[in-house]
């Protein structure tokens, strides 16, 4: 009986820590159905990219308000994180606090300043889901925020203020059992916050107080193992992915596109441009033009849709968003995700994949939201963690117009001007120095 | 009073046959070369240079489209066939510095050109502009014609939140001695004027409202008589939304080149 509890915990950590570790391998698979791309370069200058955007929060302080909020759940989210370690210790040795002896003073300190985040996150979680669903911020109600991305947040929000309740029940009712001497509780010294608790629990018996104790302990840690598994479901799969994504961020400027160099061997043929034979040929296997489905992205585009937390900043600066077109480049990077996961499952129960007939242009984005962008990089420029919506849209004309010839007609008229013209506009090449003389 | 006086434009062949080679090549655009707004731009761009005497060229006949449109939408291999053919006439003739009053063509020659073996010091006429002031080329008299007058500067996203430049443009307008009011929306928040990524050459997808109308809304809620651009479609796009709010009797759009040049009296 002495070790049942330790047992129990023992298959529930090592239980969470196995479907989690499955996921990890499934959505690490998932992104590499993307095209290969080099990343490796530059280092100095991706780690700056990491420190500052995602573990310094740069980008979100353009927005003051959600940013200090979000700042408390983030460190309190990290900081009390530390004490999991305790958690842990104590689950698998059957030990309560077992750093409390050793670090004596300091502890209560911690354990102290764990309560001051434990508040802070609750009253974070609380205004944010008050923004949500109260306040409704407009960037929160958009068409493709349908009822699973809206249950998503929510869920996230609740479950952290459950979370943070766990641990300040836990406390409080542990300091009552301090005070009357039970065994196993050692002394931890004040812990400010939790105290203010101690009337809701002051009446109870010992062993009811030990039993509440024990279950907000349960309830805290099977809590933060689920929350672990589910977020690798969910949009909040940020808060791993935003390390790797910004680290991988494109160090270019954002005016610049990426060139196609099975384009590029194609045009240098057409011009009579080769200089050596060999690495003019065409190349053996011809890769298709843009974007039609997924694998046409780079691993980079589909992590970037698992690092989309759906915050919709992107979509609120967006041009062709805010004058009632059907674009939104949160929508682009939920898309993106959706087909990832579909074609991912499939793959992994020895489904069609790739093959099942769908794609992610026409199933999921329509050529109508692609042909709004004016490729301003206000969604680009708008992202906290780096996430680049304008190069899929622009992956994707290309498929569009070089695979499909289905640009807009307009589009078709200008690529005509520019072939026959060498401008954009239907004038006489040789009119193009009269300026000079007019 | 912009006084009419004889350009003196050279044309890159003609000093080639001479074995002249300029500092700078001026890269006119489709835009500066045919629009009939913009080649007023140009023409004060030109007055400019010609002043102070600065060695440059332009393509002339020889100059086509950058391509950056055809790329915007999709059509990588006209990109490219075009990016190419300029590139042969460009290192045809030595060019290493280039000058363009258009931020599309200087996003492309800038940033793009490179990855085919294009590599030249591709400069805005903006902070080209910005440079001159800098080093005292370009002065402007105690009480200019735009002293005071309130202007606000409307970020091309091709220069702002491509390329990092929000600061020469209003350098220069405070250089001006006027009176700059920003929009609610600036620099790195910019609205776009809704010509970028090629939609300056078709129809805008189906919505409730034009972008170009939106960005003019903005700019007139600044109460500027002047609309300062640095770009020909964010010209354009913010010119067609002055006509469309019946403003252009109180309101006009005008580029940096052409009030730097009205400051000289040129």
């Amino acid at each position: 009986m002495a070790y049942l509890q330790q047992i129990i915990f023992l298959i529930i950590l090592g239980a969470a820590g196995y479907i989690f570790w499955k996921r990890i391998a499934l959505i690490r698979s998932n992104i590499l159905l993307g095209k290969n791309l080099d990343r490796t370069d530059n280092r100095p200058e991706r780690l700056k990219s990491m420190l500052f955007v995602a573990f310094g929060q740069r980008k979100m302080f353009k927005n003051i308000t959600p940013a200090i909020l979000h700042l408390f759940v983030y460190v309190g989210f990290v900081v009390i994180n530390l004490e999991v370690l305790e958690f842990i210790i104590d689950g698998l040795a059957g030990t309560h606090r077992i750093f409390a002896p050793y670090l004596d003073g300091f502890y209560n300190t911690l354990m102290n300043i764990f309560e001051f985040l434990a508040v802070s996150v609750l009253a974070a979680c609380m205004i944010f889901l008050f923004r949500r669903n109260v306040l409704k911020v407009k960037r929160f109600a958009q068409p493709e925020m349908t009822s699973w991305p809206k249950l998503d947040a929510n869920l996230i929000l609740i479950t952290e203020i459950l979370l943070m309740l766990a641990i300040l029940s836990m406390n409080a009712t542990d300091q009552i059992l301090q005070t009357r001497g039970i065994t196993g509780y050692v002394f931890t010294g004040q812990l400010v916050f939790s105290s203010l608790l101690i009337p809701l629990f002051d009446g109870l018996p010992a062993g009811l107080l030990v039993f509440i104790e024990r279950l907000a302990w349960w309830l805290h840690i099977i809590g933060i193992l689920g929350f672990a598994i589910y977020i690798t479901y969910s949009k909040h799969l940020h808060i791993f992915m935003a390390f790797p994504n910004t680290w991988y961020s494109d160090l270019t400027p954002k005016g610049k596109m990426e060139s196609m160099d099975s384009v590029t061997s194609e045009v240098k043929i057409m011009l009579g441009l080769a200089t050596d034979v060999g690495s003019a040929q065409a190349p053996e296997k011809i890769d298709r033009f843009g974007a039609k489905d997924i694998n046409d992205l780079t691993w980079k585009n589909l992590m970037d849709a698992y690092t989309c937390t759906e915050c919709g900043r992107c979509t609120a600066e967006c041009p062709a968003s805010q004058t009632g077109k059907k674009l939104s480049p949160r929508k682009i990077m939920m898309d993106v995700r959706d087909r990832m996961e579909e074609v991912g499952n499939s793959l992994a129960n020895n489904g069609k994949g790739l093959e099942d007939g769908k794609s992610l242009l026409g199933d999921y984005i329509t050529k109508e939201e692609l042909n709004a962008c004016t490729s301003c990089n206000a969604c680009v420029e708008a992202c906290p963690v780096l996430i680049n919506p304008l190069q899929i849209i622009l992956e994707m004309r290309r498929y569009i117009a070089m695979e499909e010839s289905g640009s807009p007609a307009q589009w078709n008229i200008m690529f005509q001007n520019i072939e026959t013209s060498f401008s954009p506009w239907k004038f006489a090449p040789a009119d193009r120095s009269n300026w000079i003389k007019e | 009073m912009v006084k009419t006086q004889k350009m003196n434009v050279p044309i890159m062949a003609e000093l080639a046959a001479k074995n002249e080679s300029p500092e700078i090549l001026f890269w006119v655009g489709c835009a500066g070369s045919f629009d009939d707004r913009y080649k007023k731009v140009t023409r004060a761009f030109i007055k400019i240079l010609n002043k102070l005497k600065i060695s440059f060229a332009v393509l002339g006949t020889e100059e086509s489209c950058t391509g950056d449109p055809a790329r915007r939408a999709g059509n990588e291999y006209l990109y490219q066939m075009q990016a190419m053919s300029n590139i042969q006439v460009l290192d045809g003739y030595s060019i290493k510095k280039i000058v363009t009053a258009c931020p599309h063509c200087f996003n492309t020659l800038k940033n793009e050109y490179p990855d085919l073996g294009g590599n030249y010091d591709v400069i805005h006429h903006s902070v080209f502009l910005q440079q001159l002031i800098d080093e005292g080329k370009i002065k402007v008299k105690e009480g200019g014609s735009f002293k005071g007058k309130k202007i606000t500067y409307h970020d091309s996203c091709f220069l702002g939140r491509a390329n990092g430049i929000y600061e020469a443009p209003r350098k220069i307008l405070k250089e001006m001695d006027a009176d700059l009011v920003e929009m609610k929306n600036c620099r790195s928040k910019g609205l776009c004027c809704g010509a970028g990524g090629a939609q300056m050459f078709k129809e805008a997808e189906p919505g409730a409202e034009e972008i170009n109308d939106k960005r003019t809304a903005e700019a007139l809620e600044t109460g500027a008589s002047i609309i300062a651009s640095a770009c020909p479609f964010c010209m354009t796009m913010l010119s067609d939304g002055i006509k469309n709010k019946e403003k252009e009797s109180q309101v006009v759009v005008k580029d940096i080149a052409e009030i730097v040049a009205e400051s000289q009296n040129l």
